[in-house]
C-alpha cells in the first residue's frame, strides 16, 4: 500500500525530492530537519519493508475494514447528474467515518518503528484529530490534538469523541482561531518534543516528505477504484472528481489515474459565499503561489504575503493552503480545480440523503455537487467516479440548521450558527 | 554594512555584541522606532526588525501578541523597510527578521534592493534552510547583503558546515529546541552548539532564544560572540502602560543587558 515507486510528477527538472516542479520542499525552522530527515529515511525503509507492509495491510482489512465499496448511484445519477453515472468510493465506511484513518494507521505504525511515545496533530473538521487519537489509542500512544478554537465550537461532537478516545484536545486561540493556527501551534509544539514526540500531519500539505508520506498512504483509495470501476463497468471512467482542502482524499483518489491521460481529474474547492465574495477556500481556483506551512504551493494570501482566512461552510476544507503536488497538477493541466459554494453543495448533500439514503460529509458533498456539473458537461453515460471521502455524521447540526430544522437555524445561508461565523 | 562591523568592534573591546529583536510596528511604526532608538542608545549592539507575519511559527505567545498587534494596526513590509532605514541612520547594524513568504511575495530582488537602499545591513531567515535558498542567495549576494540562517541543538555537524557556508555576517544559533520566549535558563545544549558551529567556520556566532535578563547574557557572553535578545523587549512594551513607558523600560533592559554583555561572569 505504501508505494515505493516514484511518479514522475514528483521530481523537479533539478531532481530534488520533495519537490513538485517549483512546489514543495522545506521552509521550516532548521530545527525541525533533523525529524523530517529522521521520518523521511523510516518511512523510506518502512516502504520497502514486507512486515512494515502486512501489519499496515493487516489493519487495513481488519480494522478499518478496508477495500472500501464502490457504489453506483443510479437514483442520484437520474436526478441530479443529468443522467451521467456516477459512482461512490466508499471512503465514509472507514471506521472513523472518513479517508483520514488511512493515512493515520500508516504513520502510527512508523511512530512505533521510529521509536517515538507521543503523537500530536492537527485537526479542522475533527476527522483528522478523531482518526489520530483512534490510532493512539489503538497503538498505546500519547496523543495530543491541536484545534481552532473556532472549529472546536462548530465540530463539539468530534472534541468529545477524541476526548472519549483519551486524547487531549488543545484549543488554538491565536490568529483566526481555525486549521491554520492549529497547524502553527502543532509546529511549535513539534520543534520543542522533537525527541518524544512525532507530528502525524493530516493532508498532503507540509515540509516534505509528509506531500508525498501522506499521498503514498492515500494511494490505495485510487488503486482499488481503478480496479473497482473497471470490473464494474469494462473501462475506465471519463472523469474523477473530489473535493480539495489539504487535498490528501483527492490526491488519494486521483494518483492512480494520472497516467491515464484520457480519465479527467477533477479537484472542488471551497467556495464558500462565491469567490467573488472574497470568502471562500479556493486555494488554487483563486490564490497565488507562495509558502505556507513548509512548503511552496498556492495560497490565499494578500499583496504582502500575508496569509487570507478562508471561509467554508466545511470546516475540513476551511484551509488557505494546499498540497503541492494538487498546485502542479494543475499547472500542468492534469488536473483542473474548481470552486463551489456553499449553497451548492449543500444542494448536492441534499440530493444524495435523499436519493439514495447517504448522508455524505460536506466536504464530499462538494464533490457531489462538481460531479452534478460535470454531468452536465459530459452528458448521459459519463462515467463519473466520485470520492466519497467521508459521512456526514459530524455534519448533521450544521446541516439541521442550514435547513432549518432546528428552532435556533436561521435561513439558509444566513446566521447558520456552523458555518463562518466569526 | 555589515553586521560583522558590529561583532568585530565588540570582540576587539574582549566583549560579546549585544543583537536587540523587535517587530515593527509594535506599539505602532513610530513607536517602534523610538523604542529601538532607546535600545541602541542604552548600548545596543545590531538591531534585527522584524517583519509581521500572520503565520509566526517559531515565535511563542509574546512575539505572537505584538505582531498580530502590528498587523491589526496594518504594519507592512513597506513600513519594515521604512524603519530600518530610520535605525540604520543612527549607524547600528540593522536586520529584518523575516519570514520567507512576505519577502516572496515582495519579490526577493525587489526586497533586497529596498533594503539596500535603506541602509540594512541584511536579512535574518528563520524558515529557510540553505538547501532551500536559491531563490534568496544570489540575490542577497548582489546587494551585499548579510545572510543569517540558524542552528539547532538538533543540527548535524554536516548541516552546520552547510549552513554556516551560507552565512553572511553572523550565524544563528538557536540556544534550545522551541520557540522564542523567556526561559529561566539558556540551555546547556546552546556552550556545545556554539563550539560545533565555531569549528566550522570564522564568523560570529550569536545565540538566541529565552535570553531576558542581565546573568543570563553574562553567561552566554562567556561562549559566544553574541547574546540575542526579543521576546525580552516585547514583554516590555507589552507591559508598559504607555508607549514612553515601553521606550523607558526597553532602554533600561538594553542598558542592563549591556553590561551583562561586557561582565562575562
Ligand atoms: C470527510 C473529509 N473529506 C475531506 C477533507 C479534506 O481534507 P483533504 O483535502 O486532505 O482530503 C476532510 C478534512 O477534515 C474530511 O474530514
Amino acid at each position: 500500500m505504501v508505494s515505493s515507486t516514484r511518479h514522475p510528477q514528483q521530481d523537479s527538472p533539478a531532481g530534488r525530492p520533495g519537490r513538485f516542479g517549483p512546489y514543495g520542499g522545506r521552509y521550516v525552522p532548521e530545527a525541525l530537519i533533523a525529524a523530517l530527515d529522521e521520518l523521511d529515511r523510516e518511512y523510506q525503509s518502512a516502504a520497502v519493508d514486507p512486515a512494515f507492509q502486512s501489519e499496515l495491510d493487516g489493519l487495513l482489512k481488519s480494522y478499518s475494514g478496508r477495500p472500501t465499496p464502490v457504489t453506483e448511484v443510479a437514483r442520484f445519477s437520474a436526478e441530479a447528474a443529468s443522467g451521467a453515472r456516477v459512482l461512490l468510493k466508499r471512503e465514509d465506511l472507514n471506521h472513523t467515518g472518513s479517508h483520514k484513518i488511512n493515512n493515520v494507521l500508516g504513520q502510527a505504525l512508523l511512530t512505533r518503528r521510529i521509536g517515538k511515545k507521543r503523537v500530536i496533530a492537527e485537526t479542522g473538521a475533527g476527522q483528522h484529530g478523531v482518526a489520530t487519537a483512534t490510532a493512539a489509542a489503538l497503538m498505546g500512544l500519547e496523543c495530543v490534538i491541536y484545534m481552532g478554537e473556532e472549529d472546536t465550537r462548530r465540530q463539539a461532537l468530534n472534541v468529545a469523541r477524541m476526548e472519549l478516545l483519551g486524547a487531549t484536545v488543545v484549543p488554538v486561540s491565536t490568529g483566526s482561531k481555525t486549521l491554520k493556527d492549529a497547524i502553527n501551534e502543532a509546529l511549535r509544539d513539534w520543534v520543542t518534543n522533537v525527541d518524544t514526540t512525532n507530528y502525524v500531519f493530516g493532508t498532503v500539505a507540509g515540509p516534505h516528505p509528509f506531500p508525498t508520506l501522506v499521498r503514498d498512504l492515500q494511494r490505495i483509495i485510487g488503486v482499488e477504484a481503478r480496479q473497482q470501476v473497471l470490473e464494474l463497468t469494462g473501462a475506465l471512467p471519463d472523469a474523477v472528481a473530489a473535493c480539495v482542502g489539504g487535498g490528501s482524499n483527492a490526491i488519494g483518489i486521483f494518483h492512480a489515474f494520472v497516467e491515464d491521460t484520457d480519465v479527467a481529474l477533477y479537484g472542488f474547492e471551497a467556495g464558500g459565499d462565491g469567490v467573488a465574495s472574497g470568502r471562500h477556500a479556493s486555494t488554487i481556483s483563486a490564490g497565488s503561489p507562495g509558502v505556507l506551512h513548509g512548503a511552496r504551493s498556492y495560497l490565499l494570501q494578500d499583496e504582502f504575503g500575508q496569509t487570507i482566512e478562508s471561509h467554508s461552510i466545511s470546516a475540513g476544507l476551511d484551509y488557505p493552503g494546499v498540497g503541492p503536488e494538487h498546485s502542479w497538477l494543475s499547472d500542468i493541466g492534469r488536473a483542473v480545480y474548481e470552486p463551489i459554494d456553499d449553497a451548492e453543495a449543500m444542494e448536492a448533500f441534499r440530493l444524495l440523503c435523499r436519493t439514495e439514503g447517504i448522508i455524505p460529509a460536506i466536504e464530499s458533498a462538494h464533490a457531489l455537487a462538481g460531479a452534478r456539473k460535470l454531468g452536465a458537461r459530459l452528458g448521459e453515460g459519463a462515467v463519473i467516479l466520485v470520492n466519497l471521502s467521508g459521512r456526514g455524521d459530524k455534519d448533521v447540526d450544521t446541516a439541521a440548521r442550514w435547513f432549518g430544522l432546528l428552532d435556533s437555524g436561521g435561513a439558509p445561508g444566513s446566521d447558520s450558527g456552523t458555518g463562518d461565523e466569526k | 554594512m555589515s553586521a560583522s562591523v558590529a561583532f568585530e568592534r565588540a570582540r576587539s573591546e574582549e566583549r560579546a555584541a549585544l543583537v536587540g529583536y523587535l517587530p515593527a510596528g509594535y506599539p505602532s511604526v513610530a513607536g517602534a522606532v523610538d523604542v529601538l532608538k532607546a535600545m541602541v542608545d542604552a548600548g545596543v549592539d545590531v538591531v534585527e526588525v522584524g517583519l509581521p507575519y500572520s503565520d509566526p511559527l517559531m515565535d511563542g505567545p509574546v512575539i505572537q501578541t505584538a505582531v498580530e498587534a502590528a498587523l491589526r494596526a496594518g504594519a507592512n513590509t513597506t513600513d519594515v523597510l521604512r524603519t530600518v532605514e530610520a535605525v540604520a541612520a543612527t549607524g547600528t547594524p540593522t536586520l529584518v527578521m523575516s519570514y520567507w513568504n512576505p519577502i516572496d511575495r515582495y519579490g526577493p530582488e525587489r526586497f533586497s534592493r529596498d533594503l539596500a537602499a535603506a541602509g540594512g545591513a541584511g536579512v535574518i531567515t528563520p524558515d529557510i534552510i540553505p538547501d532551500d535558498a536559491e531563490e534568496w542567495l544570489p540575490v542577497a549576494r548582489s546587494q551585499d547583503l548579510d545572510t543569517v540562517f540558524l542552528v539547532a541543538p538538533s543540527s548535524t555537524d554536516k548541516r552546520i558546515a552547510l549552513t554556516t557556508e551560507a552565512c553572511r555576517g553572523f550565524v544563528y544559533a538557536a540556544s534550545t529546541m522551541g520557540v522564542t520566549g523567556t526561559r529561566d535558563q539558556v540551555g546547556d545544549a546552546a556552550a556545545d552548539l556554539v563550539a560545533r558551529t565555531r569549528k566550522t567556520t570564522a564568523l560570529p556566532v550569536a545565540v538566541g532564544l529565552g535570553v531576558s535578563n542581565a546573568d543570563q547574557a553574562a553567561e552566554v557572553a562567556n561562549f559566544a560572540d553574541g547574546v540575542i535578545v526579543g521576546s525580552a523587549f516585547v514583554r516590555c512594551l507589552l507591559d508598559a502602560d504607555s508607549p514612553a513607558d515601553g521606550v523607558r523600560a526597553a532602554g533600561e533592559l538594553a542598558g542592563q543587558l549591556s553590561s551583562g554583555v561586557r561582565r562575562q561572569a
